[in-house]
């Protein structure tokens, strides 16, 4: 483990500020020249309750949040409603503090707003600072917060103090305070800065923790897996959103909400997630690009609505943001338990595309890419991510959306065209043709002359009238099914794939992950391989059409493969298998489900315990399940 | 030529534009008031000088279902209860289209009960006709929203032990600013009140007596019916809601005692559609969205130029 690098842990109540404080600091040290990765971990709370973000800085790219931490900033919980041991959610005022301190490394940094927590409530706090030489420091931010504004502001206290013992230069804290602050409560804040930067400053420092210094090739932009597909879908044209409120959901949502109007585009909020999807399928069937969206619960009202949009050949893209099942769950914690809903809810034999994106970045591109998809085949595109990818604040490069807006609605026609097409008898465009190039059957958009049409969820003839007739039936789902296969197709002649490889390009065994795990993956893989293990990853993100042909290459060039996932069915092995139709004994996994994601190590110690040295994982927080020939 | 030159094109329509050509005859029983809208709605639209390609005809599914199957236009057969959430976003995609949204009381008052209320409420310019026949049809006569209380069926065998619910109540109270009760034994009358709803700016409930002659033969065929506007024992100002609310809940008692009332019951011509208050809130565009993806000098802007620099 490197201390290179600055893993910083601010840690408060639910409506303490902790998530606007840290986005500002976050950025501060992008702008600094760090690399920057944020980790958000919260209650299903408003007001009260635990909650920290980390920020691991680092001079080289980070794509984890990385392995503990080693700078603790302890603001306590200032809207504590159970402070008396034993309530129902315990001791909560000092959670702050002792809730974290199990991660934090050897020779890190605490520091403590004395003001509200009391390192009492720690029953062996001394013995645990001695035997892992932590080096702790007490200020009374709450009072000084108050003297100068109020009591929220003790956020800026603790930065100020962080900046001292961190060797960070305020400036990059000021100047960001400066841009988001009105001047009223600016002023007040630049003094609690100052205070508490010299209150700490003239503290004997005995710690070893300090930022590292960077320096980036290009300009960079920190934001989030949430903004990547808000802004993805914006620049694909989407200007219709329709939806109804679930973490994690909502942020994609409230980020499209907020934005559309100014583009002349459409917002609505509506009565529930069927409503929701149903409004995008009729934006979309009106001439718009359109999308909607949820978390588990929501959109397993949408399975009905998405199924339709199958059988209509109504192009549309949904989101889901997984958190934590089965039912509500865990509200804000992160898992990859909703694959299978995702890929087989809806009756019949049903085809859509679905894509899970791996990171920021690819969040951006594979959102546009499932707009594409959908309005060139007309098939229902979904974009599924977790709330880890949704919620992490990363650095991109600004110029990877540096890119031309795609208005082009797809396969539809002008009323030329329309004019020249085949028509039923009945008057009727025939909208559903039969053999037609890559099974797309171009629309018509309601109000062009001589294109109308029934849509219907009905089987239907080529201008939509409903039929049971069997021949028609066989045509129709051949058709359907072909727009799948020749979206493989389509993604395998592109220059660039979805599945990220990492590591050498020849190893004794393989890593298999998907999501937002990738990052994660990828500096467990280099950690392997540095210790002497001969290990590769593959990240997928394309779930349908599967990439068989990239993935079978992989299995295929190595002993054995750990698949890494954040569910306790591994379900996407499952869909490996059936998709590839064998390696049931070649693929064994790692599982993670108890609400927070996989950390490197977590992958390292997994692996090597159980793939090397065949042993059986100790603890309950990853699990071990072996492949079939084991 | 312009990308939807079919709306707001003037010509005149012939009733029998709106006819399928070889459709197959309509499937429903003999002595289907679902007979009865059909011809209402040909006649309104031929009237109002609409096209079939400005039309677009949301369906839910059941007897009803299948009216735009009979009908010749754009049209959307969605799935039971959903028809009103995909008519309502299409109008608002393309505010020139002329959209219709149509179910029976199962879908309408059961299924898309939420719908139903949450259209009136936010008050889309659009028509919603609702093929009131108490019974579930497609489904072979199961008891729906509206069967009298102690209705007898195969899925309530002892007789249903709720009241039924009142649709025109129901939808002033949410917020509808058309309502109207109509039948299909009243042809005129019907097609008056289809005509009226679509021209009206704003929601337009049609609750439409559709007789089931299979399922329902315990009902009364609506037979006979008063038509309230042209009674003298009826005077009540349609403009005026708690008149209206008055005259909604003798009708609805009425009909549970035999005595069919029909007629306009509440118009709020006042009240903006809600496309319109979108619009002055400035969370929709002027012009139709939906050709916005056509106008080749509209200029798209990207998340690069617009928002990027708050992330730097």
């Amino acid at each position: 483990m490197t201390d290179d690098e600055l893993i910083w842990r601010i840690a408060g109540g639910s409506g303490d500020g902790i998530a606007s404080t840290s986005q500002n600091f976050a950025k501060a040290l992008m702008r600094s020249g760090l690399h920057v990765f944020t980790h958000r971990h919260y209650p299903s709370r408003i007001r009260g309750g635990h909650t920290y973000t980390e920020i691991r800085a680092s001079a080289n790219p980070v794509e984890s949040r990385g392995d503990g931490y080693n700078f603790l900033l302890t603001l306590g919980d200032s809207f504590a409603r159970n402070p008396s041991e034993g309530a129902y959610y315990g001791d909560e005022e000092q959670k702050p503090l002792y809730e974290n301190l199990d991660e934090l490394r050897e020779g890190g940094v605490i520091v403590i707003d004395s003001g509200l927590v009391d390192t009492d409530s720690v029953e062996d706090f001394d013995e645990r600072v001695e035997e892992n030489n932590w080096h702790v420091y007490e200020f009374d931010l709450r009072s000084l917060a108050r003297e100068h504004g109020r009591e929220v502001m003790r956020n800026t206290a603790g930065v100020g103090v962080t900046c001292a013992l961190a060797g960070i230069d305020r400036d990059w804290i000021i100047e960001l305070m400066t841009e988001a602050m009105p001047e009223k409560i600016l002023e007040p804040n630049l003094e609690i800065l100052d205070e508490a930067y010299e209150m700490a400053m003239e503290r004997e420092h005995t710690h070893d923790v300090s930022v590292p210094e960077g320096e980036h090739d290009e300009e960079q932009v920190l934001l989030s897996g949430s903004d990547a597909i808000a802004y993805g879908s914006i620049d694909e044209g989407c200007r219709f959103i329709s939806g109804y409120p679930m973490t994690p959901w909502t942020e994609v949502f409230t980020i499209m909400s907020q934005n559309l109007p100014e583009l002349g585009g459409i917002s609505e909020q509506v009565e529930d997630e069927i409503a929701a999807a149903a409004l995008a399928l009729g934006a979309s069937h009106a001439g718009v690009k359109a999308m909607s969206g949820s978390s588990g619960g929501g959109f397993a009202l949408m399975s009905e609505p998405l199924g339709l949009a199958e059988m209509t050949e109504t192009p549309v893209v949904f989101v889901e943001a997984m958190r934590a099942g089965p039912s509500t769950g865990l509200p804000t914690k992160p898992e990859q338990g909703d694959l299978e809903h995702v890929l087989y809810t809806s009756q019949g034999d049903s085809n859509r595309v679905v894509f899970a994106p791996s990171t920021v970045s690819e969040a951006y591109t594979q959102t546009r890419q499932a707009f594409k998809l959908a309005y060139e085949y007309q098939i229902p595109a979904i974009v599924i991510y977790d709330q880890k990818l949704g919620g992490e604040l990363v650095n991109v490069p600004a110029s990877h959306f540096d890119e031309a807006p795609n208005p082009d609605l797809g396969s539809v026609l002008t009323e030329e065209e329309i004019a020249e097409a085949p028509h039923d008898p009945s008057g009727k465009y025939n909208r559903f043709q039969h053999n037609v190039e890559k099974g797309i059957s171009p629309r018509s958009l309601p109000g062009q002359k001589g294109g109308r049409f029934l849509a219907t969820g009905n089987e239907h003839m080529p201008a939509g009238h409903i039929s049971e007739d069997p021949e028609n039936r066989v045509f129709q789902m051949d058709r359907r099914m072909e727009r799948v296969e020749n979206i493989r197709k389509d993604l395998d002649a592109m220059d660039t794939s979805h599945q990220t490889p990492h590591g050498p390009s020849e190893a004794e065994y393989g890593i298999l992950t998907w999501g937002s795990n990738q990052g994660t993956v990828f500096e467990a893989v280099d950690r392997l391989n540095d210790d002497g293990y001969s290990v590769k990853a593959l990240s997928v993100s394309d779930m349908m059409p599967y990439p068989v042909e990239e993935v079978e290459a992989f299995i295929e060039s190595v002993d054995e493969v750990l698949v890494v996932e954040m569910n306790a069915s591994a379900q996407f092995r499952g869909l490996t298998q059936k998709e590839l139709g064998r390696y049931g004994e070649k693929l064994a996994s790692l599982l993670k489900y108890n609400g927070n994601p996989f950390e490197p190590a977590e992958i390292v110690d997994g692996f090597v315990t159980t793939v090397v040295e065949n042993d059986t994982l100790p603890g309950t927080e990853t699990k071990f399940v072996p492949a079939a020939g084991d | 030529m312009s990308v939807f030159s079919a709306i707001g094109e003037e010509t005149e329509h012939d009733q029998n534009e709106f006819t399928p050509g070889l459709e197959p005859q309509p499937t429903w029983c003999p002595g289907c008031g679902d007979f009865g809208v059909l011809k209402a709605l040909k006649g309104a639209a031929a009237e109002l000088g609409l096209s079939p390609d400005e039309m677009l005809l949301c369906t839910g599914i059941g007897c009803s279902g299948k009216l735009n199957s009979y009908f010749e236009s754009y049209g959307f057969h969605t799935i039971h209860g959903r028809s009103l959430p995909i008519a309502r976003a299409a109008k608002l995609a393309n505010p020139g289209l002329t959209v219709v949204a149509a179910g029976g009381d199962g879908d309408g008052y059961g299924i898309g009960g939420n719908h139903f209320m949450h259209s009136a409420r936010e008050n889309h310019d659009m028509t919603y006709i609702v093929f009131n026949n108490e019974i579930f049809g497609l489904t072979k006569g199961q008891t729906s929203p509206t069967s009298p209380k102690g209705h007898k069926s195969k899925t309530q065998p002892h007789g249903s032990a709720k009241e039924p619910l009142r649709p025109l109540s129901l939808s002033l109270t949410s917020g509808a600013s058309y309502i109207a009760r109509t039948a299909a034994v009243n042809p005129n009358q019907a097609k008056e009140i289809i005509i009226e709803a679509i021209e009206h700016d704003g929601f337009s409930h049609v609750d439409f007596l559709t007789q089931c002659p299979t399922w329902n033969k315990d009902a009364r065929q609506y037979v006979p019916y008063i038509d309230i506007q042209d009674s003298d024992d009826y005077d009540f100002d349609t403009t005026d809601r708690r008149e209206a609310s008055e005259m909604m809940a003798e009708t609805e008692d009425a009909l549970h005692e035999g005595t069919v009332l029909t007629g306009r019951y509440y118009v709020d011509s006042e009240r903006p559609s809600y496309g319109q208050e979108k619009r002055a809130i400035g969370e929709m565009p002027e012009e139709p969205l939906a050709e916005r993806y056509f106008d080749e000098d509209y200029e798209w802007e990207r998340t690069y130029d617009l928002f990027l620099d708050k992330h730097r």
